[in-house]
Order: C-alpha cells, then structure tokens, then sequence
C-alpha cells in the first residue's frame, strides 16, 4: 500500500460512495485514514451527540456536505418532551468559524431556529442544499433568511415539520437573480403564500424539477405553474379543488399532457375528487404516487385512479382504500417496491382499515415489494407465513396493528410464528417493527435469523428478560433498538454491556429496568451516555436506585455528557 | 402459567381504581411536558400495577375491559408522527366544524336567508328545507326537464359565475361549486328548465 502516491488512493476512494465504505477504509492503516480524511466531502452522523463539531472539523476538513440526527425515534411520536434537544445552533456556529465550505446541509429531528438559519445562510458562500425533516423550532423568517442569503440556493426541502408561519413574504425574498433552484418543497407550511411571486419564481427557475406545494396553493396557480415548468419530475400538488366543468379546469387537463416528465406525484392536500381524471394521462408514468395525506379521496376514487398507475414503484396510501383496494394495487402495480398503508383516523376505531388480506393480496401481486410499513385492524400467522414466502426480498418490514396487544383473530394465538416466518424467510431483513400479541417466542426467532437486522421497533410484547436478551446475543448488526412497554428489565439490560458501544442507541421506556439498572451500566461503560428522562418531579425527591425508570435513553459517545441537556435528562 | 401468577395475587393487590374493575394505575402518567399541542388524554401507559414482570396478557385484558365503547389511547399509539396525526386531525375537525354558510333569495322577497348547507345529506333534504323557509314548492326533479309543475325553481351561482339548476351535478360536486342560490320565480326559470 505504501507503493501509491495519495492521489491515486484519493481517485479510488473516490469510487466509494457509501459511508459505511469509506468508514471501514478509515481504518486500513493510518495512510488511508489521513487520504480518506482529507479527501472526504459528505458525512453522515447519525446521533448528533455521538461526537462534538470541532472534531469532525478537525477530522474532516474538505466537509462540503453534512447530514444530521437529533432526537431518538420515538420522539416522533410525542415519547420524548419538547426541550429534550438535539439543537443544530453549536453546529452551525462551529462550521461558520471554522473554514469549511458547507455545501448541503440535512438535518432529521432537530431543533432549528431562526438564528441557525440566519447564521446558515450568512456563512457558507457556496451554499446549495438545504433539507429539513421533522424539525422544529423556525419560523418563515428563518427561510426568508435563506431565500435572501443563499446566491446558489438548489435545494429547499421541507418534510414534514412544525414550522411556525408567519405567512406570506419568504417566497418573494428570493431574489430576481436566483435563477438556480432544482428542488423546492413548502407542502408543510400551513399558511399563505404569495402567489404571484411564486408564479415568477417558477418561471425564472429554468432548472426546477422538484416542486410541491402546499395548502395555500389553489388549482389555478397550479396551472400556471405547470405552464411554466412543463419538465418537472416530481410535484406535489396544493388544494386540487375547482369546479370541473369550469374553464380552469380544462385548461389545467391540457397543460397537464404537456408535462410528460412526471414521475413522482405527492399533495392533494384539499381534493374535489371529481377533478381527479385531469392526471390520468400522467399516471401511467408515475413511479410514486403518495397519497396519504390525501384524506378526501375516497375509496372507489383511489382504486380508480389506482387502475391508471402501472408503473409504480412507491405508493404511500391510507387505509381508506380497503382490502378491495390493495387487491387492484396487487393487480395493477405488479412493479411495486414500496408500499406503506396509513391509518386514515389514527383516534379512532379503524372502521374502513385494512386487514391481513390486502397485504396478503399484495404480496401475490407485486413480488419485488422489499420495504413495507402497514397499519392495520388485525393480522393472522397464516397470512405472515403467505407473506413471507411469496415476498423473501423484505428489507424493511414494520407492521402496525392498531390494537397493540391483538392476537391472531382466527386462532387467538400470539404472531410469534407469522414474524418468524418473515425473519426466517427475508434474509436480507434490516428493519422491522413488531405489534400484536407477542411473547419471547418471536424474539427467540429474531435472534436465531435476523442476522442483517440493523433496527428494531418493539412495543407491547415479550414475556421476560429473556425475551430482550434473545434480541442483544443474536443480532450481530444490530444498531438501533427501541422498547416500549416491555416487561424487559436490568437483567437483561447489563447482560452484555459491550454490546452498546456496537450500537447507535438503545430506547427503553415504561419497561422494568431501574434507576440501579442504569446507574450500574452508566458506571461500567463510561463511553455511552445513559439518560433518564424524568417528567415527574418526585422522582428529584425520593430518587430510589430500586424505582422504575419511565424513559431511559442510551447511546454511544465519543465526547461525554451533553452540555445542553435539559433538567428533567439526567446524565447518569 | 403467568395467567394463575395474576389471579391469586389479584385479590391482595392494593390498586386505585373501582373495585371489581381490572384496570390498575400506579401513576397517573401525565406526561406535562411531553406534548407542545394538547393531545389526546393520556391512557394508563403502565397498566401493571404491581413491580412483577406485566405481561402481555395481562395488558390485553386490561385493554379489552377498558377498550369498549371508546377506544382508549395510549401516547404514542398508533406511532403515526404528529405532524402527520395533526393534518388528520385538523383536516377532520375542519369538516366537522365549518360550517357552509350561503344566501338564499328568493324573487318577489323582501330579504334574503342564511342556510348551512353542511347540514343537509342531500337535495331532497335541502329542497325540502327551502320550501319550508320560503313557503313555495319547487315540484318534481327531472334530468331532461328540470323541475316540472311549479311556480319557482331553485337556482345556485357556481364558481364562475353562472346559474346553475340545483340538482344537476352531484351533491359533492354541488357543496365545492355553490356560492349562492336564488329562487327563480316560474316565468324566467322556464328558460333554465329545458334539457340542451
């Protein structure tokens, strides 16, 4: 290895796309970590407290694209409080002072406020790409800082996130000169927007191939839109509501088959379905289609348009649909890849939900499906065993049943077998997610055949420590695992210490680990940080080693406790 | 198995609850500052009461006992994100709250009314409500010769602007397109009423 001078290293790392590549080179000997280091420009870090900015600074000096995670999974679904962290401000105040030309920033489940983007957009000359995913904590005027700022913005991506509207201007402070976005994505903001702006922005954006919309956007704009950037790949659609008998209407059907390039179709976000046939000519192109958040499209409607969709790859649906419904899906859409069915009213009892026999229906139609998340009424052995067999190409397997804790309908039994069948079968499994009656049978399976398993999401399930600790010995590549409502405790939790310092994180809430549990594994392991998540103030008083920890939280570190750690996060 | 492990100790148990009810609170779990938007009513997120191993179940039948008729919720269940849940949620309460406020006039009256059309299912509901409040009637629907035998036809300007016959389209598509109606008196609906 010494016989090549750093350039011809430098050319073939540069062959190596993924991180996990360039990871393991790092480590060949210290010639190729120093090459690999200067010469790398994207980096992923996927728990923001794992390591501290100035050391990836330090490390990485050529850094032109970074992407960061902030708060554990399970935050999304409201299990972590509001000031709990995950603040990209250090972050971004580090790269500014530094010299790194930040090119692209992707940040998933952090807390971003005006100031970072403010500061974002002020600091990096060349920036390019900006993508938010489940953030919080900005407003418009963030953005409107980064329209103003960013001279070679590309990219403006928000999915998803709770941003505060303070309607309207953003859009205009992109200057006339700004004629280089590719990407432009405002579904989630709730409020108005300047139409007209938008309008002109689009038309001296010659480059757009990404656009969606949000509410505020009625079909008239869409229209006109379209009329502007007939070369669009992905759109997602705003308020598809008019009259279809209007001229409007028309207008829009016409501009529509102009715009043969459409491959992704998202929004719908206020529908008149009666408006609906105007994509049809489109639809046979598509390879997404998400409609889920499409809640005024009904049933009949979305098989309809359904019928239309050969092509796809990626349908994202509510349960609305029915089994009936995935069987046309089945029929229709024999090159399907992705499917993820949402429950269309998450409160309430289900009554138009699907049930094993649309996804069994599926799993006949559409072979190459290999990512799947489905919430459902219920869900039997026979149909996962079905499953398995007919779909063992699974990489993503996550089933929700909406009663956590159902078994089998048919037998009463628990899913332990149909969930083995599915570990045993898709060899190449990396995530799975658990839900329905299960006891440490399932985890016995687990631990015996998952062995690509990377992340597992359990709830409500198993019998004993045993249970967790099938999970820990078995699954060599395990990295993220999140527990709640188990019966699993400190036995299984100091089991085998080592093997945290293998994995990203660990989520353990309302199961029966306790403050000794942790306080012990905190004391043994100095490099992982264990958290507690305290929300109750007795807990300050009386803070028995032998009581129950409600939310315990761990990970690996390299870098210690956090500074930032809220009062109720104790650093054990 | 767990289940005989449950029922023994069942009647010793020191629970808050109703007595003869299954369902056992250790702590009132009300996660204060888990949640930036009010949400859903926390349900006991821990339902065994005592520090033995809760099994599955167990929970399940605390779950069946309290399960009907409303479904308890548990925080963080179904795990839809909250972005996601909120739009549902918004979108739902939307539907059910609005109202649909619209004019009503009528030839030949000295004033016009307010109706919600939210209210009605369909255009018998809504025809039968108009006659009631303008004491008229509006005689048979028919496609081809809209409405026969009466003195005044109910009309409604669409979203462009025109003067529609109430009844043509369906009732969906008529909720997104009327912005206001207008009883015709006889001689100039005449017009209106004949098939194209």
């Amino acid at each position: 290895m010494n016989y090549f001078p750093d350039e011809v290293l430098e050319h073939v790392f540069d062959f190596l796309t993924s991180h996990r590549d360039r990871n393991a080179v790092s480590l060949v000997c210290s010639l190729w970590y120093r090459v690999e280091r200067f010469s790398r420009q994207r980096v992923f870090i996927g728990n923001c407290y794992a390591i501290s900015p100035e050391k990836l600074i330090t490390r990485f000096p050529g850094l032109k694209s970074l992407t960061l995670k902030g708060k554990p999974h399970f935050a999304d679904f409201n299990l972590v409080p509001y000031d709990w962290g995950g603040y990209v401000q250090p972050w971004i105040e580090a790269l500014a002072k530094s010299r790194i030309g930040l090119e692209e920033l992707r940040l998933k489940r952090m807390v971003v406020s005006d100031d970072s983007l403010e500061l974002l957009s002020r600091s990096f000359a060349n920036f390019k790409t900006l993508v938010l995913v489940s953030c919080e904590g900005f407003t418009t005027d963030g953005l409107a800082a980064i329209a103003a700022n960013c001279r070679f913005l590309r990219e403006l991506d928000l999915q998803e996130n709770e941003i505060d509207d303070h309607s309207g201007h953003w859009l205009s402070c992109f200057p006339d000169s700004c004629t280089s976005l590719t990407s432009l994505n405002f579904a989630c903001l709730k409020g108005e927007i300047n139409l007209a702006s938008l309008e002109r922005l689009v038309a001296r954006s010659p480059n757009l191939r990404s656009l969606r919309l949000n509410r505020a956007v009625p079909l008239e704009t869409l229209q006109k839109i379209l009329m502007r950037a007939p070369l669009l790949v992905d759109l997602g659609t705003g308020s598809y509501v008019h009259d279809p008998d209007s001229e409007t209407y028309n207008k829009l059907k016409t501009t529509i088959l102009k715009c043969k390039s459409i491959r992704n179709l998202s929004g719908f976000l206020e529908v008149a379905p009666r408006c609906l046939p105007a994509i049809f000519p489109i639809c046979l192109n598509l390879t997404s289609l998400n409609l889920s958040y499409a809640a005024g499209i009904h049933g009949s409607e979305l098989i309809k348009l359904i019928r239309h969709c050969a092509k796809l790859q990626r349908l994202w649906i509510l349960d609305c649909i029915g089994d009936k419904g995935l069987e046309v899906v089945a029929s229709t859409c024999n090159e399907l890849q992705e499917l993820r069915v949402f429950p269309s009213d998450p409160f309430g009892v289900g009554h138009d939900a699907v049930t094993e026999n649309g996804l069994v229906a599926i799993s006949i139609g559409c072979p190459k499906l290999h990512s799947l998340l489905y919430f459902c009424q219920q869900m039997t052995n026979a149909a996962l065993i079905t499953v398995a067999r007919n779909c063992p190409n699974f990489i993503r397997f996550r089933l929700c049943i909406l009663d956590p804790t159902r078994p089998d309908p048919v037998t009463m039994k628990p899913l332990d077998d149909g969930f083995g069948a599915i570990v045993q079968s898709c060899k190449l499994l990396r995530r799975l997610s658990l839900s329905g009656l299960l006891t440490d049978q399932v985890f016995l399976y687990i631990g015996m055949y998952a062995e690509q398993l990377e992340m597992l999401s359990v709830a409500f399930a198993g019998d004993s420590d045993k249970g967790m600790l099938y999970v820990l010995n078995g699954c060599k590549k395990l990295r993220k695992l999140e527990i709640r409502d188990c019966p699993f405790g400190n036995m299984a939790l100091l089991s085998d210490v080592g093997k945290y310092e293998t994995m990203r994180s660990l989520w353990m809430s309302s199961c029966e680990v306790t403050l000794w549990g942790c306080k012990t594994l905190a004391k043994v392991m100095p490099r992982l940080n264990v958290e507690i998540i305290n929300e109750h103030d007795q807990m300050e008083i009386c803070a028995e080693d032998g009581q129950r920890v409600e939310k315990m939280y761990l990970y690996r570190t390299l870098v210690g406790p956090r500074k930032d750690a809220p009062e109720f996060v104790w650093n054990l | 198995m767990a289940f005989d492990k449950e029922l023994n100790l069942e009647a010793t148990e020191l629970r808050l609850g109703l007595p003869g009810t299954k369902e056992s609170e250790k702590q009132p779990t009300i996660a204060i500052k888990s949640n930036k938007r009010a949400l859903v009513p926390n349900f006991n997120e821990e339902s065994c009461g005592s520090k033995e191993n809760c099994n599955a179940s167990h929970l399940q039948k605390c779950d069946q006992e309290i399960a009907s008729p409303a479904k308890a919720q548990v925080v963080g269940w179904p795990p839809v994100r909250s972005y996601r849940k909120n739009c549902l949620q918004a979108k739902k309460m939307e539907a059910e709250a609005a109202g649909m406020y619209l004019k009503v006039s009528m030839d030949g009256a000295p004033y016009l009314r307010k109706i919600d059309l939210k209210v009605y299912k369909g255009y018998p509901e809504l025809l039968k409500a108009l006659e009631d409040m303008f004491k008229f009637s509006a005689g048979e629907y028919s496609e081809r010769e809209g409405y026969n035998g009466s003195e005044f036809v109910p009309t409604y300007e669409d979203k462009d602007g025109d003067w529609m016959l109430v009844g043509d389209v369906p009732w969906d598509m008529f909720l997104c397109s009327c912005k206001r109606l207008r009883i015709m008196k006889g001689s100039e609906a005449r017009g209106l009423g004949c098939a194209v």
